[in-house]
């Protein structure tokens, strides 16, 4: 019987695609099949609109352990048996629907990922996305989604060092949540999601099954769901206790002898988990649904094939090894059954009660199909361009006023607010704490440390996809070159709007090449990824965020650098630019333009090989100890950095010349030109730094000095440190408190 | 000396404590599973923060029911020093080795952030190392750590001395404006009357050393092994 109309929706799977599948199996699928093939041709599982493209991102490192795709995470060398596995995941669509649940359960799922590959998880990180927080419902969803993060990361002991909050309407309907996990594998025991011969055991372990999350892979991550508010049966309900035990006693049995292969239990279930282990492992797979322990009476095979129950976790067993395995777990209080064995064949065979429901090749499931898109720069896009940034009117406010409304506006104001709420010092390794560009991490035992950021700019994003999401992969490794680590690695996480839309199909193909070029121009791998798809608010498509993990490495933990000022009398140097002030071309799609005209438009520009010797002297110079402070340029531009660095050092600065001579000054002060990078150095240990630079031909400047309790630019502007301060550190409660704002 | 650690299904600063008192100050120690009872071996014990039991039902309130705790309860009856930290504070109040409640925060969130503890009473086994009114840099971690108590004992916790530590601004300033989780009179550890069991919500174990941020958590953790060498002399 051909599958209904209604029956194909349910599971996102077009007429096409059905037909695809009758092709290939020689018959109608049953209904149990269907519901495997919803699953696993998702979005979220198959990627059939950005596997093509995603092939195309360079992989290649000596460091690279474990290839992107390979494992549920890539994973880098460090050397000395040490290795790190990191991932990015997004849980947007559960998050829209029930913010505290969704954010929690994307924590949750994004930690399965690295303890599977054999890592102790030692750190989150979350990026963020919000429409405009004078939206009551957006108040809603941001705190929900903060207090979700906090419950469960809080609660499982890792902490949660660093991310972004971003603001912007595009996102109003469809907020995007991001969770970053980094985990650190020892003694070079990494572990494999495969079993090792047919025969070994497929047990089920943690949490029973129930009926929660059914269709989360193929409804939420896989269509657009505005209208689909019933969908909130889709969204899982966290255990972040059950977890923490999981991970200990997982960790613990990859000890034991028989067992070969661990997996987390994710999007679309056992039917993803198993299966792509079987497939991994070049085996068939039996599987026996009625072994599986629920939580719930009545439940179909469809139901426990499909149910998206968190704290699960796969293991693949030696027969006749389980005893051990099974005491562990025990001691844990924790559930452990076999639902199945590994055989030889290539199909997946599912059982329920010692009758067969399905018998599957598992080639057919997991080899979804592929689309191609060619890409055209669409018309409205080229207008945004070409906008002309002269045109911009000057602002009626002061330039004071305009610096205190960008400190305090919440894409700019510290968000200390937010990250107090998590735990960022267990584990006892954090030593550069949220707040900073990117969060440092010593590695105990080494002298070594790594450090952590995301970023992404879904404005510059639009604006430019390509050269937008160039800039991403620039500055994320330029929060890590600040604090004088050395990128080695990335991880991204794609949020796109409706893929079947011509501008979309633009905005992904064009994001894969600038994230190629500048991964290529930084000579790093992408060692893992996610995509989620069909983001869109009112019908319209996000901003392309293509959302940007770096990790980079210390060999000297002692020798970093933090992004406020230390002394009075300390030198202000820009590196990257030999005038203190921007351009009037700084402004394309600057905080600034948004902001105080309300305007989206212009074009980004990154000269990559600049950036990158840029971030080259940067480091050499931090970790030779000639720099007192380093930061980042970026929203907000130099008038935002100068303020950042000086209140978070408690100190104020004075920068000699006048921002545009008087004209212009807002371009001067706020425009967001790349490849800048703010220091702070005693005066004699200047000469090194210009030396440094001129070697590798980086243009510097000497803008002024460090000191007193206010911040002056040139002669006619000053603001107290103290406002800055207030502006800066009240900005994001006042924007996003429930009280009226004046 | 042998610091025993205790680990609760969900306990996560068990490993931070063992860094602490073994990697940094050179202590024997070992982890003692919940559903251990014998604590021979050991010269102190620690109940670490963490969530025990996921914190179901109430903060601790499981966690004192595990095997060990009869143990714990034995122990510091015959003199021994337990230190709780965070959740461990909180399981002592629920097994009523120490008195009163730690509550929700008065604001109702979560905090992480850097405190500073005012040390009230030096002459402890957990602060000998101190000088009394010195201030210690300590980070704290939770959402439920606003202590309460009756009247009486609150008036007998002060004129014993049995309040170790208050929550101060970096000059020792005891004030309403830096109380992070409204507990009573600014308290952010106790002892109990005997002098021998110590609850604290701030975590010493995350400040063990200069590169994490400080090293005042030190003072706790050397001040126990101080009076135990004494003891032992």
């Amino acid at each position: 019987m051909t599958a209904s109309q209604e029956t194909l929706d349910e599971i996102a799977l077009s007429r096409a695609e059905y037909e695809a599948i009758v092709d290939r199996l020689g018959r109608e699928p049953g209904p149990l099949e269907l519901g495997l093939f919803g699953a696993l041709w998702s979005e979220h599982c198959g990627y059939k609109h950005t596997k093509a493209l995603l092939r195309t991102l360079p992989s290649s490192s000596e460091r690279m352990l474990v290839a992107p795709g390979a494992e549920n995470a890539g994973v880098i060398d460090l050397g000395d048996g040490l290795a790190i596995a990191m991932k990015i995941e997004s849980h947007n669509h559960p998050s829209a629907v029930e913010p505290f649940e969704g954010a929690a359960t994307g924590v949750g799922g994004i930690i399965r990922d690295i303890f599977a590959m054999g890592a102790r998880p030692i750190a989150l990180l979350n990026s963020l996305r919000f429409g405009q927080p004078t939206d009551a419902r957006t108040r809603y969803l941001l705190n929900g989604v903060i207090g979700g993060i906090s419950s469960y990361g809080n609660c499982i002991g890792i902490p949660d060092v660093g991310g972004e909050i971003f603001f912007s309407d595009t996102y109003k309907g469809n907020p995007l949540v991001n969770a970053m996990c980094v985990g650190l594998i020892e003694n070079g025991k990494m572990a494999s999601a495969s079993a090792k011969e047919p025969g070994d055991l497929l047990l089920l372990v943690g949490a029973d099954t129930g009926r929660d999350g059914i269709h989360g892979a193929s409804g939420l991550a896989s269509r657009t769901f505005e209208e689909h508010a019933e969908l909130r049966s889709a969204v899982q309900v966290g255990n972040p206790f059950l977890e923490k035990v999981l991970i200990e006693a997982c960790l613990e049995a990859l000890d034991l002898p028989g067992v070969v292969g661990l997996q987390d239990c994710g999007a679309a279930g056992i039917t993803s988990a198993a299966i792509e282990m079987a497939e991994r492992s070049g085996m068939g797979l039996q599987l026996h649904v009625d072994r599986v322990p629920r939580r719930e009476e009545g439940m179909t095979p469809y139901e426990v094939m499909l149910s998206e129950s968190q704290e699960r976790m796969l293991l693949a067993v030696t027969h006749g090894k389980e005893g051990p395995v099974f005491a562990l777990f025990e001691k844990w209080d924790l559930d452990a059954t076999v639902i199945g064995e590994f055989e030889n064949g290539r199909d997946v065979r599912i059982f329920d009660n010692g009758s067969a429901v399905s018998s599957t090749p598992i080639v057919t499931l997991t080899d979804a199909p592929e689309y191609r898109f060619t890409a055209t720069k669409p018309d409205w896009l080229k207008t945004l361009q070409n906008a002309d940034m002269t045109a911009t009117p000057m602002p009626e406010a002061t330039p004071e006023d305009v610096l205190l409304k960008m400190l305090a506006a919440p894409n700019i104001a510290s968000k200390f607010p937010v990250y107090r709420q998590y735990d960022y010092h267990v584990q006892t390794n954090t030593v550069i704490e949220p707040g900073g560009d990117a969060a440092v991490l010593r590695l105990k035992g080494t002298k070594r440390g790594i450090a952590l950021s995301t970023d992404c700019n879904g404005r510059i994003c639009y604006l430019d996809p390509n050269v937008g999401t160039a800039i991403a992969v620039a500055e994320a490794c330029r929060n890590l070159s600040v604090t004088g680590a050395e990128p080695i690695a990335l991880t991204d996480g794609l949020n796109f709007g409706n893929p079947e839309t011509p501008d979309v199909q633009f905005q992904l193909t064009e994001v894969i090449a600038g994230m190629t070029r500048a991964a290529n121009a930084f000579g790093i791998p992408i060692v893992s990824g996610n995509a989620s798809l069909y983001n869109e608010t009112a019908g319209t498509s996000i901003y392309p965020t293509p959302i940007i993990g770096a990790l980079g490495v210390l060999d000297d933990v002692e020798k970093h650098s933090t992004i406020g000022f230390k002394s009075e009398g300390d030198v202000i140097v820009l590196l990257g630019s030999d005038s203190a002030w921007d351009t009037i071309d700084g402004l394309a799609g600057s905080e600034y333009l948004e902001l105080v005209h309300g305007r989206v438009e212009g074009q980004p520009v990154l000269d990559l090989d600049l950036e990158v010797r840029v971030q080259a002297v940067c480091r050499d110079a931090v970790r030779a100890g000639l720099v007192a402070s380093a930061h980042d340029l970026s929203e907000g531009g130099m008038a935002v950095a100068i303020a950042e660095s000086a209140i978070t050092g408690g100190i104020g600065a004075s920068i000699s010349e006048s921002p545009g001579d008087g004209n212009r000054w807002d371009a001067a002060m706020f425009g967001e030109s790349q490849s800048r990078i703010l220091l702070s150095v005693s005066s004699e240990n200047l000469v090194e730094i210009e030396t440094l630079a001129a070697a590798q031909d980086v243009p510097t400047a000497v803008i002024g000095a460090v000191g007193g309790d206010s911040l002056s630019f040139g002669d006619s502007i000053s603001v107290p440190l103290n406002d800055a301060s207030d502006a800066w550190k009240n900005g994001f409660s006042a924007a996003t408190s429930d009280q009226p704002q004046k | 000396m042998k610091f025993g650690i205790v680990v609760f299904p969900g306990t996560w600063s068990d490993r931070d404590t063992h860094h602490a008192v073994s990697g940094v100050l050179g202590q024997d120690a070992d982890y003692i599973w919940h559903g251990d009872a014998n604590l021979d071996q050991f010269d102190a014990i620690v109940l670490p923060g963490g969530f025990s039991y996921g914190d179901f039902l109430r903060c601790g309130a499981i966690a004192r029911f595990s095997p060990v705790m009869e143990a714990v309860i034995a122990f510091a009856d015959r003199g021994g020093p337990v230190l709780g930290i965070c959740n461990g504070f909180q399981v002592l109040c629920e097994a009523g080795l120490l008195p009163g409640v730690l509550m929700r925060n008065d604001h109702l969130e979560f905090r992480c952030i850097w405190t500073d503890l005012r040390v009230e009473n030096a002459s402890t086994m957990f602060t000998s190392a101190a000088t009394e009114g010195q201030t210690l840099h300590i980070p704290m971690s939770h959402g439920e750590g606003n202590y309460q108590a009756d009247e009486a004992t609150i008036e007998r916790l002060e004129g014993n001395g049995q309040v170790v530590f208050r929550y101060a601004d970096a000059n020792g300033n005891v004030t309403p404006e830096i109380n992070p989780n409204g507990s009573i009179n600014n308290i952010a550890g106790i002892v109990n009357e005997r002098g021998n069991v110590l609850g604290l919500m701030p975590h010493p174990e995350k400040a063990c050393e200069k590169l994490i941020g400080g090293e005042d958590g030190n003072v706790i953790f050397t001040s126990m092994i101080e009076s135990a060498v004494q003891t032992l002399a």
